[in-house]
Formats: structure tokens, sequence, C-alpha cells
């Protein structure tokens, strides 16, 4: 009782100080530790927010990290299911794990997502002094003797930087994609100085991970996994162009909890708008490799909806969910 | 002469009145945030974070304000390792073994100077060494793949043997324990979940603030209540503080080795400043021999940590500013916090911005003389903080140690665990168990078995593999021999185990 009593006030307490805060600021929740991409997302967008005027007080940033952003999602789920000032950072590592069923069975559809405003393109990278001159001379490598070469990228075994190459060699009519060796490192700096370092033949990963490392000669990209090639970086070509249509892009973006009113849904949904055009963000996205990609609104969602099921067929295929 | 141009730039940016007071807030702040068990430097940067964007800090000065408080952090980690046998962050772990048992001697203060000049001793060394060799340091990374961080962590657990308990079974046990805990969570070569229960909480295993806070922290306050108020070791005396000239004299080469040693680990992505302190306390303790009496209090087994994790925090930086790759939990904040402020870290960060680099430099080598400052004669405006009698100290204690772990991830599971932990503790105490190589265990455990599974899926299974490089080959050699020499050493040299209560 006296247990109950206590869960209570403490029940209590905290719904004031929720209260209060609705009064006062929004709050982004960035499902992971300060550093990664979701960090960014929630302080870069809740900053220029507030810089431009889109929102009245600064956007207050909580890391909530914890099983890939699935604590976030349980959190917003199950806690949060109305509350309208909140938004959560999202990415396509978001949208993979839910494809891949990995937060404990929750579903793509228990949140809304806003939208993205802006994207890390997909790149498949080697040291400067590898053989490899072409994404073709790396999969006709892989076709001829597979554990001949080696990945490493930023995330764990399934995770989005292991799909982008499978994805590649798939489309190359490899279909042997599980005998692929990857390893799955601590983030993409760490994986280009294995690939520089020689212990892996290849790094796949986002445009911001190697810009440092394409200024500086170590590495060498061999394809971009956009539709085009990417503003400031023009002499990397497309996995496209290459004869291999793959395009695989790290979306940064924001979801609302399901609950929340159609017209809650909107408002954020133009003030990530407002963000995107702003000059601050622009300037944000080309510190940061980032290139445009701006889908807001409904039709965000329904972006979302038919990645998941393109990821969830995928992780059939290769094995990595049954 | 190129060094001494940039580093006069720096200086211009960092003596500035108004970045000068920034780096004196930071370095108190970070010494306070050290000093408090559970809020460690990582946590400590992230909560900071926010308030450089409020009061709208440029870059060089929100980076001179937040690496101030973690140069401060690393110092005031030591103050309750010594005063209290809990330590202030993880680093400060190994500096319990010697420094607890000197202040318990009645030497706190002694021992409060010795670490301060060792831990300055560490930190100039390592910012001297970031300032000339880092973006040729940098490479080191490249040479250390799956097979030689492999050995580096099995080098680590060799030399655990005889460590802070004189029954070698006992701290074998206690790092089984340690590695069994480090093996929960998402497996991250297979994307399963371990040993989880399918409790989302316990998807990327157990953080090691919560493990230490709990075996540390929350078991001395169990014990405080078993003995009615009375019985608890928390409490020392601090009468005056004067320098202890012969001490610093006396380990002035183990700082020096030490400082090396914590740098090379720093530079290590991923290794970081426990593993600097670890490795600079063993080899000293080795070199020491068993007459060196370590364990029981002698300085050298107080300045020697101090003076590697120090070094290792500014060997951290190197990898961070020239490669992008953070070498430590807390550099992995300050990285987040450069990517906010659009500075992306990497190769080209020294040419294409010398003004962050050298302001940043010089803003570490003028932190370094205020904490001295702030550690050695003013130790004790700290030490204050820590001296109220236990009844009042252990439940503050323990509310930060709440409130601490609470910022970690915004749940309440991590503060049950937190209490299991101190359960935990508290049962080992009473067995007699050690528990620092518990808390090792946990902090290298995963990483070591993320090394050889790496290494594995690259050789397709060929054990051969991991003794391929000249490197991992040394690292071997030196891990075997950390092993077996003590056995051997101990048969030779019979000599009576000091007497510890």
């Amino acid at each position: 009782m006296k247990f109950n009593c206590m869960k209570g006030l403490a029940a209590g307490a905290l719904m004031t100080v929720a209260f209060a805060t609705t009064a006062t600021a929004a709050e982004c929740i960035a499902p992971a530790n300060p550093g990664g991409g979701w960090d960014f997302t929630c302080r870069q967008i809740g900053k220029i927010m507030f810089d431009i005027g889109a929102v009245d007080k600064p956007i207050q940033v909580t890391n909530m990290a914890g099983a890939g952003g699935g604590l976030a999602f349980n959190h917003v789920v199950t806690e949060r299911n109305d509350d309208a000032d909140l938004i959560v950072a999202a990415s396509s590592a978001t949208s993979t794990r839910l494809a891949q069923n990995a937060y404990a069975g929750m579903t793509a559809g228990q949140v809304r997502f806003v939208g993205a405003i802006g994207a890390d393109p997909g790149v498949i990278v080697v040291a400067a002094n590898s053989p490899f001159k072409s994404l073709n001379d790396l999969v006709d490598a892989i076709k001829a003797d597979p554990g001949s070469v080696a990945f490493a990228g930023g995330s764990a075994v399934g995770g989005f930087d292991h799909l982008k190459p499978l994805m590649v060699l798939q489309r190359a009519g490899f279909t042997d994609i599980t005998k692929v060796k990857y390893i799955g490192v601590d983030g993409g700096a760490d994986a280009i100085t294995q690939t520089v370092g020689g212990f892996t033949q290849a790094m796949t990963g986002d445009m911001s991970e190697i810009v440092g490392f394409l200024k500086s000669g170590d590495v060498r990209a061999l394809a971009v996994l956009t539709e085009e090639r990417v503003p400031g970086f023009d002499d990397i070509p497309t996995a496209k162009e290459q004869g291999l249509d793959v395009v695989a892009v790290n979306w940064r973006g924001l979801y609302v909890p399901r609950g929340v009113s159609d017209d809650t849904f909107n408002s954020w949904a133009d003030k990530l708008q407002k963000v995107a055009d702003s000059a601050e963000w622009k300037e944000a996205m080309a510190a940061n490799g980032l290139a445009p990609f701006t889908k807001v609104g409904a039709d965000f969602q329904s972006y979302v909806d038919s990645l998941v099921v393109e990821v969830n067929q995928l992780s059939k295929d290769i094995g990595v969910i049954q | 002469m190129d060094i001494l141009t940039n580093l006069g730039i720096g200086f211009e940016i960092a003596l500035s009145p108004f970045t000068l007071m920034l780096a004196i807030i930071g370095c108190f702040l970070g010494t306070i945030i050290g000093a408090l068990p559970g809020l460690g430097p990582s946590n400590g940067v992230a909560i900071l974070i926010p308030l450089t964007f409020t009061i709208g800090l440029d870059a060089t000065s929100a980076l001179v304000l937040m690496t101030a408080v973690y140069y401060g952090a690393m110092y005031g980690g030591r103050i309750s390792s010594i005063l209290l046998n809990i330590p202030g962050d993880e680093p400060a772990l190994m500096t319990t073994l010697d420094g607890y048992p000197m202040a318990k001697q009645g030497r706190a203060g002694d021992a409060l100077v010795l670490s301060g000049v060792a831990s300055f001793v560490g930190a100039f060394l390592a910012t001297i060494g970031l300032m000339l060799l880092a973006p040729t340091l940098a490479r080191v990374a490249f040479l250390f793949g799956p097979a030689e961080y492999f050995a580096l962590y099995l080098l680590a657990f060799c030399t655990l043997g005889g460590m802070a308990s004189n029954n070698q079974a006992k701290s074998a046990i206690a790092s089984c324990i340690g590695l069994g805990i480090a093996m929960i969570g998402v497996d991250n070569s297979s994307g399963l979940p371990r040993l989880t229960g399918g409790n989302l909480h316990l998807m990327d295993g157990v953080d090691f603030l919560v493990a230490i806070v709990g075996l540390f922290a929350i078991a001395e306050v169990f014990f405080f209540i078993e003995s009615h108020g009375k019985g608890s070791s928390i409490g020392v005396k601090l009468d005056k503080v004067t320098i202890p000239w012969r001490d610093i004299m006396s380990t002035k080469w183990t700082m020096l080795r030490a400082s090396g040693l914590g740098f090379f680990a720093g530079i290590l992505p991923g290794a970081g400043a426990s593993l600097g302190s670890f490795l600079a306390y063993m080899s000293e303790k080795s070199i020491a021999g068993e007459d060196g009496g370590f364990g029981t209090g002698v300085p050298k087994g107080i300045a020697a940590p101090e003076a590697g994790n120090n070094a290792a925090a500014g060997g951290a930086l190197v990898p961070m500013l020239t490669l992008g790759v953070p070498g430590s939990g807390t550099t992995a904040v300050l990285l987040a916090l450069l990517m906010t402020l659009n500075i992306t870290p990497g190769p080209t960060l020294f040419t294409e911005r010398p003004e962050v680099v050298w302001g940043l430099i010089a803003s570490l080598l003028i932190a370094n003389f205020v904490l001295l400052l702030m550690n050695v004669p003013m130790v004790k405006i700290f030490v204050r903080v820590l001296q109220v009698p236990a009844w009042i100290l252990l439940p503050g204690v323990t509310m930060i140690s709440f409130v601490g772990i609470f910022s970690l991830s915004g749940s309440h599971f991590d503060l049950i665990l937190m209490v299991g932990f101190g359960v935990l503790g508290y049962f080992l105490r009473k067995l007699d168990v050690p528990t620092v190589p518990v808390i090792l265990g946990i902090l290298l455990g995963g990483n070591m078995e993320d090394a050889l599974r790496r290494a594995m899926v690259l050789s397709d299974g060929d054990f051969i593999f991991l003794f391929s490089s000249p490197i991992a080959l040394g690292l071997w050699i030196a891990a075997i021999l950390g092993f077996v020499a003590p056995m051997f050493l101990r048969g030779v040299l019979k000599k009576p185990q000091a007497i510890t209560d």
C-alpha cells in the first residue's frame, strides 16, 4: 500500500513536471547518446526552429539511448501517446529496425512520421591504394571469391550499413549473399580506419562519415547510392550509372506520437518545412555531407510505409529475420 | 617553428579574458563533476552541452569550456576515490587501490596532493604530445585491427590476476562475473539479443556507471546501515595539506612511464582512460615487484594510475580530432559537440580550422595550470564537500548517484539495476571477493569479445590470424609473461604477505 502511495505521488509529481514543460518548451528526444546522427538531428533542427522563430522557446533535447532507439519508441508509444509537444529524431535506422521487428513487436504504425529534411547518401569506399577502381571491380571480385572481400561498417550485423552492399550485390545477380563478410564496428570513422589499415577491403557507410577522409586522400569512393550525383561531390559516380540500380540514403527526420491531432501533425510538418527552407539548414547540410531530401507530411508517411515493406522483404532474403 | 607560430595564434585566442574565464569555470565545474560519484566526465559534458547553446558561445569558446570540464573531471575523479573509496568516475577506479589505504593511514592530504601533481604531469605531457605528434600519431590507429585489439585486451586481463586481493581465485571469479555481465545485450556480430530476457532496457547491455555506482556507493550504504551508522569506512580525517616533496620526487619516473603508457592507450580508439590507468598501474606494480607494497597505500600506486588516466584523456583527443574516431566515452560526447557546431573532425581539421585546434591546445595547457592550482593549494575546498559527517554525506552521495544514473537514460530501470549491483557488491565484500575486477570485466569484456569475433569473421575462424602481425605477437608475449611471471617470482621471492585490514 505504501508503495502504491509513493507511486501515486511520483506520478503526480511527474505529471506536474510534464504540464510545466508543455507550457514552456517542446521536447525533442534523441534515442541515442550524444554524438550520433539522431542527436545531431534533434540539436540542429531544434536550434534552427528556434533561430528562425518557428517555435517560441528553445527546444529541449533529451537523450534516451537504448535498444537502438527501441527504448524511446516504447516510451513514446506507451507513455506519451498524445503529447503534442514531443518530437523524436528518426532515420533509416528507425525504419530498418521496425521492418526487422527489432523493437519487440512494435510497428511503424504506432507513431506518425512527420518528415525528413536531408539525407546522408550511402557510399561504398575503399582505401586509396586498393586495386578496386570501380564498383564493378569490387562486385566481380566478390563473385569470383566471396571470402576475398570483407566490409566494415558502423552498424551491427543486419543494420542499414550491412544491407547496402548486399542490395548492390543482389542487383548484380549475386545470390549467395550470406557468404559476404561484414564486421560491425563503432561508427563510420572506425570502419574507415579498419579499411585504410587494410584489415577490411571496403567500407560501407554514409557520405558524412567519409568527407574528411576523401579530402585527405586516404580513401576512394567507388559509388554513391543515390539517383543522381551529389552536389559538391560530383566526381563520385552513382551505383546506378555503373549499372547497379540501388538507391539507399540515410534520411534524417522526425516522428511524433500516434495520438496527436491532425492539426498538431500538420503544424510540425510546417515547422519542419520552414527549417528545410532556411539558409542555416542548408549550411548545416553542406558542412555535414547531407544531400537535400525533403519529404514532409502525408507524403513522407507513405514513403516510410513502403520503405518498411521493402527492407522487410530484403531482410527475409538475406536471412536476418525469419 | 610552425608549431610555435600556431601555438602563438592559439594563445592569442585562449588568453582573451572571456576565454580564460570559461576555462576557469570549466575546470571548477569539471572537478566537482568528477568528484561526485555517478557523475562522470561523459555525462557531465553531455549535461553541460545545452548550456553552451543557451549562452550562445562560438565554436572555439564552446570547445574550450567543454574540454576544461573534461580535464577537470579527470582530475576530480580521484578525490572521492581517495577519501571515500568510491571512484568518482570510471578511470579513477584504480586510484582507490592505493589512494584509500594511504588516506586511512592519516595521509589523505599527501595522497590528494601527490595525485594532483601526477594528474598534472600526465595531462601536461599528453597535451604536449597532442601538440607535437597528433597528425603523425593518428596513423597508429591504422595499425590496430581486430587481432591487435584482442591481444591488447588480453594483456589487460592477463595482468589482472594478482590485483586487489590476496586470493587469485577470488580475483578470477570476480573477473568472470564481470565478463558474464558484459555478455548482456545485443550481440554486435549477429544482431541477436543475449541474456536480456526480452527486456528492452537490457538490449544495450549494462552501463559501467550503473555498475560502478552500485558496487561502490550503494554497497557502502548497505554497510553503513548494517553497522547502525558507525562502522562505515567513510570519513577520512584530513587535517592540513602540505606538499609531500619526497613522495613526488620518488615517483617521478613512475609518473613519466605512466604518462607514456596512458597517452598510448588513449590514442587507440575505444581503449580510453580506464585502460590507460589500468595498464599504468599494472606495469608499475610489476616493475616494483612483490615488495613494492602495491595495494597498501604506496605513493607509486597513486601516481601511476592518475598520471596514466590523465595522459589517456589527452591521448584520446588525438584520434577524435584527426580521425573523428572517439578514443573514449567522453570524447564521443565532445565529437557530438563539434558536429553540432558544424566542425567535422577528421584528417583535414588541422589545416582547415587551425584556430579551433590551436585555440583548443592552448586552452588545454592553461586549463592544466589552473587545475594544478585548484587541486593542490585549494584542494581543501573540494574536500570540505566530502568531509561532512557520514550520516549526512552518504544519503547525499546516494541521492546524487540516483540523479546521475537517472540522467543516463531517463528510465527508472537503471536505478533498480543500480540497487541490484549494490546488493551484489555487499555480498561480494562479505565474501571478501574484490569488486574491481568485476568492473573491469564489464568495462573491457565487451570490447575484447567484439575484437575476437571480428577477427574470426575476417579470417573464417582461423585462430592463426590472432598472431598474424608483429604488434599482435608482441602483445601476446607481454600478456603471457604478465600472467606467468608472477607465479614464478612468488616462488623465488617468498615474502610474507602484507597484512591488510
